[in-house]
């Protein structure tokens, strides 16, 4: 290998030949590991599809009681997000090492911000009664069909707030790490396969959304 | 191709390139990493087989006489659940194909090797949920969980064993993103992707059934978690929700999951059969393409486990004609590793017993399973032990001959020392013998429709049941052997060569056991897998392979 007598960078493991064989690999991993997400997600996004199929009505009336103002909201928060850590790759890639650091932290507290939009829409549901157990209630035709909504909406967007918590806290431990300068134009590996990560999450959000608050209510 | 192997021994291989625990414990070696999951699943095979012991010898009399009805249910839920998800799964990808897909590639190690050791971490501590589980009374829901049953009414510890499953699973999905990580990124030059052993393209093809399968049961176990636990009833009628949609996406996976256990050991007796007919494979793409296909098919055939839920007969005409289609690539490898044999100058070594047991008992387990697919037999044989034969002569027949194969095979390189040649081959005919007695006889049952999972059964079926119990005796005694002589064989085996069987393959051109890095200057890759021919440099052993 013609790069082999260069100095060894000290990022580079052992078993690779060059940083870029590293690069690559690295980010096939990430890239691999979120089909892997598309697969959990989607047996969820499954059972949605097919009780939302048979029980349209029921549906669109449980979900009228979502807020669809507070959902934009986040939805924009979340998008934003997505530009911070394209901005922290970019910072990256370019060798600024403290806007990595300040970019990061932007991601996190708009994540922090979805977050606590969505902890007010959750006490809002349990104080309406919405939240399946045993003080739940529904006005309307079919309570057990509505309430399979709310088991889905919960299950749904837990899961995907469960993945923003993960995501939240690799960006903390990776804002000392560029503080430190570990990042530089040769090696960001952690911060890119992180982005690809979190743009993932965000995603989800983006199916979320419609498939949750809007698709349907013209009719409920 | 210039020989890897330096004839002075200076570099310590890679089981004396540290010692202690802690050299083991934390090693990133996929060696290493290799040899602990060999230990894992080794242990739970025994506590899986113990279970097995316990239901054999209750069906020898016709009466529920040696454990109550509930144990018994308890008995088979943890036999199958222990064997499929701790044993099978990760039995050959995790152990051979850690050990030889770096090596097979020309690659110091997989790519992630501490995603590796953290798979070993991620499968012991759903074992431990497992075994907590055991220890409190199991699960007695069978190993497919059903609903509304494991949501609703069972009282035992289906959450424990759920989540035992759902971690454990992630091991798997690990393991298989790092083998096709590897697979793409870490080839030694020249080595394009028909040059690649079968071996690897079996692996690659398990691979991605782990990484598209095991996601859809982890959420599954995770919504009947969610079900038991906070009444999330997303299977639960009450709230319109539909039980089946259960066993859809269970058998989303677990359907593949069977080509998850039984294409790494294709991909052995590829390995062995080449080796022992001194043959370049027959027909190399097809084998290689079929593994693929069986990995693509193997999603499209769930609903052939749900004939008899009142799924739409076209959907289960369509899923019976899918099923049949699986028996295509899959007899393509038949026939090719029988056409590979033909005019092979063969030698019956240990390894090649197993391979052409492999062959016989997969076959048989193959053609019983396009029975199956058939949509009126299947309808007959529904839930009888016919079901319980066929799936063993794959699981059992297959997968553990492959596997028992591959580590008769591999042994020298791993350990670097032989084992006996008599008493392995003796074990491996005991095998195949008792395994015949043991599951050829519930063919029959099951055609006469005795059913699965009851502890007692009419007197007219007690001969049967007696031969199968009589069978797994002899297939325990035949288990038993390889374990006394192979941990004998670890001390005092007399030490094995760099290419002990005069196969071909970079595993054979490194020193036994190689060193930690596996390869002291990068190999180049000049010619296909199966260079067995004179043409291609290939010059036969001259003795016989050192037994003691």
């Amino acid at each position: 290998m013609s790069d082999a007598s260069a100095v060894q960078h000290p990022k580079l493991q052992h078993y690779f030949h060059s940083l870029r064989q590293q690069t690559e690999t690295v980010t096939l991993g990430m890239w691999m590991f979120l089909v892997t997400e598309v697969m959990f997600f989607g047996g969820l996004f499954a059972v949605y599809a097919l009780y939302r199929s048979q029980y349209p009505e029921a549906f669109a009336a449980a979900s009228s009681h979502l807020p669809i103002n507070l959902g934009a909201i986040n939805t924009a928060v979340l998008i934003g997000s997505s530009l911070t850590m394209v901005l922290a790759v970019w910072a990256a890639q370019t060798g600024r090492q403290k806007m990595i650091a300040v970019f990061l932290l932007l991601t996190f507290v708009l994540g922090a911000a979805f977050l606590g939009i969505k902890t007010v829409e959750y006490a809002d549901k349990w104080n309406h009664h919405l939240v399946p157990g045993p003080s739940f209630q529904f006005e309307g035709a079919d309570p057990g069909q509505a309430r399979m909504f709310f088991h889905l909406y919960f299950a749904m967007t837990g899961l995907h707030a469960v993945h923003m918590i993960i995501g939240m806290v690799f960006i903390l431990m990776w804002v000392p790490r560029a503080l430190r300068g570990e990042f530089t134009r040769e090696w960001n590996d952690p911060v890119e396969i992180l982005g690809l990560y979190w743009h993932f999450v965000d995603l989800v959000w983006i199916f979320l959304f419609p498939l949750l608050y809007l698709i349907g209510r013209h009719t409920g | 191709m210039t020989p890897l192997v330096s004839t002075g021994k200076r570099i310590p291989d890679y089981l004396n390139a540290a010692y202690g625990l802690k050299s083991w414990l934390f090693t990133t070696d996929h060696k290493r990493i290799a040899l602990l999951y060999m230990a894992s699943v080794t242990m739970f095979f025994f506590l899986g087989g113990l279970m097995a012991v316990l239901i054999r010898l209750e069906l020898v009399t016709p009466q529920g006489d040696l454990v109550e009805p509930d144990v018994y249910n308890r008995l088979f839920t943890m036999h199958g659940i222990i064997m499929v998800f701790f044993f099978l799964i990760p039995a050959i990808p995790a152990t051979l194909g850690n050990f030889l897909i770096p090596i097979m590639i020309g690659a110091k190690d997989l790519a992630f090797p501490r995603i590796n050791l953290g798979s070993w971490y991620v499968y012991n501590a759903g074992g431990l949920f497992t075994m907590y589980s055991i220890l409190n009374g199991g699960v007695d829901t069978g190993w497919t969980f059903y609903t509304p049953f494991s949501t609703t009414f069972s009282n035992t510890y289906v959450l424990a064993t759920g989540l035992g499953i759902f971690i454990t699973g992630f091991s798997s999905i690990m393991t298989g993103l790092n083998f096709l990580v590897t697979i793409h990124r870490m080839r030694a030059p020249g080595l394009t992707w028909f040059r690649l052993p079968l071996f690897v393209w079996a692996h690659y093809a398990t691979s991605i059934i782990m990484l598209l399968g095991t996601p859809v049961l982890a959420i599954t176990v995770l919504l009947v978690a969610l079900e038991r636990s906070f009444h999330i009833g997303v299977f639960d009628p009450a709230y319109g929700g539909d039980p089946i949609l259960f066993q859809h996406l269970f058998w989303f996976y677990s359907h593949p999951a069977v080509y998850i256990m039984v294409l790494p050991a294709m991909g052995v007796i590829s390995e062995l059969i080449t080796c022992f007919a001194r043959k370049r494979v027959f027909g190399y793409r097809f084998i290689a393409y079929s593994s693929v296909a069986i990995a693509v098919l193997g999603f499209l055939v769930w609903g052939h486990h749900m004939f008899t839920t009142g799924q739409s007969i076209y959907a289960s005409t369509i899923f019976s004609v899918l099923s049949m289609l699986v028996a295509v690539p899959s007899a393509i490898k038949v026939f090719n590793w029988t056409a590979t044999l033909y005019r092979g100058s063969i030698s019956w070594d240990t390894p090649m017993l197993y391979a052409l047991g492999f062959i016989g008992l997969f076959t048989i387990g193959g053609l019983t399973g396009v029975m199956l697919a058939t949509l009126g037999i299947d309808i007959h044989v529904h839930d009888t032990y016919f079901v319980v034969a066929h799936f063993h002569y794959i699981m059992v027949g297959g997968t553990i001959m492959g596997y028992l194969g591959g580590i008769h095979f591999w042994w020298p390189k791993i350990t670097g020392r032989m084992y006996p040649a008599f008493w392995s081959k003796f074990a491996a005919i005991t095998i195949f013998i008792g395994f015949n007695l043991t599951f050829f006889p519930q063919f029959i049952l099951g055609y006469m429709g005795m059913p699965r999972r009851y502890h007692a059964y009419p007197d007219e079926w007690q001969v049967l049941n007696v031969m199968s119990s009589a069978g797994a005796s002899i297939l325990g005694v035949g288990y038993l052997i390889p374990m006394i002589y192979l941990a004998w064989s670890m001390r005092y085996g007399p030490r094995a060569e760099a290419n002990p069987w005069g196969a071909v393959g970079l595993e054979w051109e490194i020193q036994s056991p190689p060193t930690a890095h596996n390869f002291e200057t990068e190999p180049v890759v000049d010619k296909e897998a199966y260079a067995y021919t004179a043409e291609q440099g290939y010059v036969p052993p001259t003795k016989e392979a050192e037994f003691v």
